[in-house]
């Protein structure tokens, strides 16, 4: 059993979704069910984690065929702690479910029977994606995922979602197909897909022109779904339509899968190509930070503020990227965790100040510091550690990202990144300012634009509370946690340990 | 010569998918993006080494089949595409009948509205 542990975090989802799925006609029990076995996923997750931090990189050979036939699943420190925040993030989302819609509200995208199931798949398809060690199951794994997402994205039924849906569908659809086309000609020059077999074979391919091209389009397939900087359309047109829960999900995990496979595939397979387009990806980092930045600017709606903003981090993912030192993908490993705890709460915030307002828009929003003081110092911390506010999680992501990045003398992309900065701060104060410190605006004619119930219960709080404890103590204790990402850090930018352990005495 | 064949054809596959993309009507898209993964499929079956007549046999030592064999593993995995391809396709063939019968309209230029920040109330307070 314990040689399976690097599947698991693949294999319960997978289990949920099947027992979720039989349970179709019992919706109240599948809800509670549900936040259950995301418990226990999460607590396989810690288990590889603990596993792979203590005794090095675990591999499953699927089948038994050795490493460059087989599809190998890898697990490495960078995988597991994205596993385990994806487990931290789906338990937390999960709990947000429970709440008990009040009498007479909208029924909205959960009462279906098949959202649970999907949900479930999505998170195998998530977690698979973080584990493959093949870059063809890695198609399969993203496809996987996708097609829950596109399902999940509207199952509302709500004209904007059809609207946000088409967009989401079609350019992450291109990606994918770009993705495949990409497969295609490197099996065709290399004759491989296995990953740390890749990583061998492909530096004696005589033809660096086509490996650069490789490269490229792997950076322009996997820049689509990580929303990088002329690539990012997709993102803000449909993230805000979801429901609020699903929308932390979906803004916590999907990008980041393909921000995990820009990381593992120019680490591990382009590294030799990566000096070359490292110009590229630095350009392309410091506009994906300022458009998402500048595009927040303009926006009144909290969701909508907080889609930009996804934009804006992913150009500082990608800083971390184009660094490619290892202190740098250290920073970027530590940017990934306190991104995906401070963003989802920030969009499941988002949700709570929806439903006690009955709107989306900060202009009819305000009053909501006196009505609920505990939502608003629950706001405060994720969206200080966001801003990147000493000693939150984000004042050291952050502090650290743009240190490697001046340890390399980019002064310019260093500079753009801390200007970001501060004009993160500008939108989070202007949620502030409008939604919770202002009084609330006197209305003519009511408005309802979302169902409101005009209150809040534990299970909207407790998660948002339980991820803002976890930025405090990331914050608090970055030290230690810093040491692991370090060591993350080195793994990725020294893949000779991976590749040893993938293809072991086959070489 | 099959090999530049296909090749051609993956990119008049590719040229007329992406210039369905850019019209304006939904169906016409989903058309294209088919067009498109039929393409991707096509550039994919090309890295077998159409022309071989070589089988594809390895040695017992050997990890990989190297260059005049002809190469099976291409047309695995455009099996495993063309099966995700046809789930995808019929999700979108749904999602356009859905879009068309909720909003009434088949024309992209008409799904602005996630898009467009409402200005509204700006210019009265």
């Amino acid at each position: 059993m314990s040689g399976l542990l690097p599947m698991l975090p693949i294999l319960v989802p997978m289990a949920s979704a099947i027992l979720l799925l039989a349970l179709w006609r019992h919706p109240s029990i599948q809800r509670p069910l549900h936040a259950l076995l995301s418990a226990v996923l999460l607590g396989v997750s810690v288990l590889l984690f603990l596993d792979v931090e203590q005794n090095g990189i675990r591999t499953v050979v699927v089948g038994g065929w050795r490493a460059p036939f087989g599809i190998t699943f890898v697990a490495d420190l960078f995988s597991s702690i994205v596993v385990v925040i994806s487990g931290v993030l789906s338990l937390s989302v999960a709990v947000t479910f429970l709440r008990k819609p009040a009498a007479g509200e909208r029924a909205d995208s959960d009462r279906s029977p098949f959202f649970w199931p999907l949900l479930n798949t999505l998170l195998m398809g998530v977690n698979g994606a973080f584990l493959t060690g093949d870059l063809f199951n890695m198609y399969v794994w993203f496809e996987v995922l996708l097609i829950s997402s596109f399902v999940l994205t509207v199952l509302g039924g709500r004209r904007s979602q059809f609207e946000g849906s088409i967009k989401y569908v079609t350019l992450n659809l291109m990606s994918s197909i770009l993705f495949l086309v990409a497969l295609g000609i490197l099996y065709g020059t290399v004759g491989t897909l296995n990953m740390a077999d890749l990583a061998v074979q492909l530096p004696k391919v005589q033809n660096t022109a086509l490996v650069l091209a490789l490269a490229s389009l792997f950076f322009i397939a996997f820049g689509i779904k990580s929303a990088i900087f002329p690539l990012y359309f997709w993102l803000p047109a449909s993230y805000h339509t979801l429901s609020a829960p699903l929308g932390a999900l979906f803004a916590g995990l999907l990008t980041k899968v393909g921000v995990y496979a820009l990381f593992r595939v120019f680490t591990l397979v382009f590294a030799p190509a990566m000096t070359q387009l490292q110009g590229v990806v630095l350009v392309v980092a410091a506009f994906t930070m300022v458009v998402g930045v500048f595009g927040a600017v303009i926006q009144y709606e909290v969701r909508r503020i907080l889609s930009f903003h996804i934009i804006s981090q992913i150009g500082y993912f990608i800083f971390a990227l184009g660094i490619f030192t290892p202190i740098g993908l250290a920073a970027g490993v530590f940017y990934f965790v306190h991104h995906i705890i401070a963003k989802s709460n920030l969009f499941l915030v988002a949700g709570a100040m929806e439903r006690v307002t009955g709107s989306a828009d900060l202009r009819r929003m305000g009053g909501l510091y006196r009505e609920h003081p505990r939502l608003a110092i629950l706001f405060l911390i994720p969206a200080m550690a966001l801003a990147g506010f000493p000693p939150l999680s984000g004042f050291w992501a952050k502090f650290s990202v743009i240190y490697a990045g001046f340890g390399s003398k980019l002064w310019v992309v260093g500079g753009v990144a801390l200007f970001v900065g501060l004009l993160t701060i500008f939108s989070m104060m202007k949620i502030w300012s409008e939604g919770f410190w202002k009084n609330r605006p006197v209305e003519d004619t009511p408005f309802k634009d979302v169902e409101s119930t005009g209150r809040l219960d534990v299970w909207t709080l407790a998660p948002i509370a339980f991820l803002a404890a976890l930025s405090v103590l990331m914050g608090l204790f970055a030290g230690p946690v810093f040491d692991v990402m370090v060591r993350a850090g080195d793994q990725l930018m020294h893949p000779a340990a991976y590749i040893n352990a993938v293809l072991g005495g086959s070489r | 010569m099959t090999g530049l064949l296909f090749a051609a054809l993956a990119g008049a596959l590719f040229a007329i998918g992406i210039y369905l993309l850019m019209r304006r009507s939904i169906l016409k898209l989903v058309i294209g993006l088919l067009l498109i993964g039929h393409a991707a499929n096509l550039s994919i079956f090309t890295a077998g080494r159409l022309d071989s007549p070589i089988p594809p046999i390895m040695t017992q030592d050997a990890i990989q089949l190297t260059a005049p064999t002809a190469d099976p593993l291409p047309q695995a995995l455009i099996l495993t595409a063309i099966v995700i391809g046809f789930g995808l396709q019929a999700f979108l063939i749904v999602l356009v009948r859905r879009i068309v019968g909720r909003n009434g309209v088949d024309d992209t230029d008409e799904m602005t509205s996630t898009d467009i920040v409402d200005r509204g109330q700006e210019d009265g307070k």
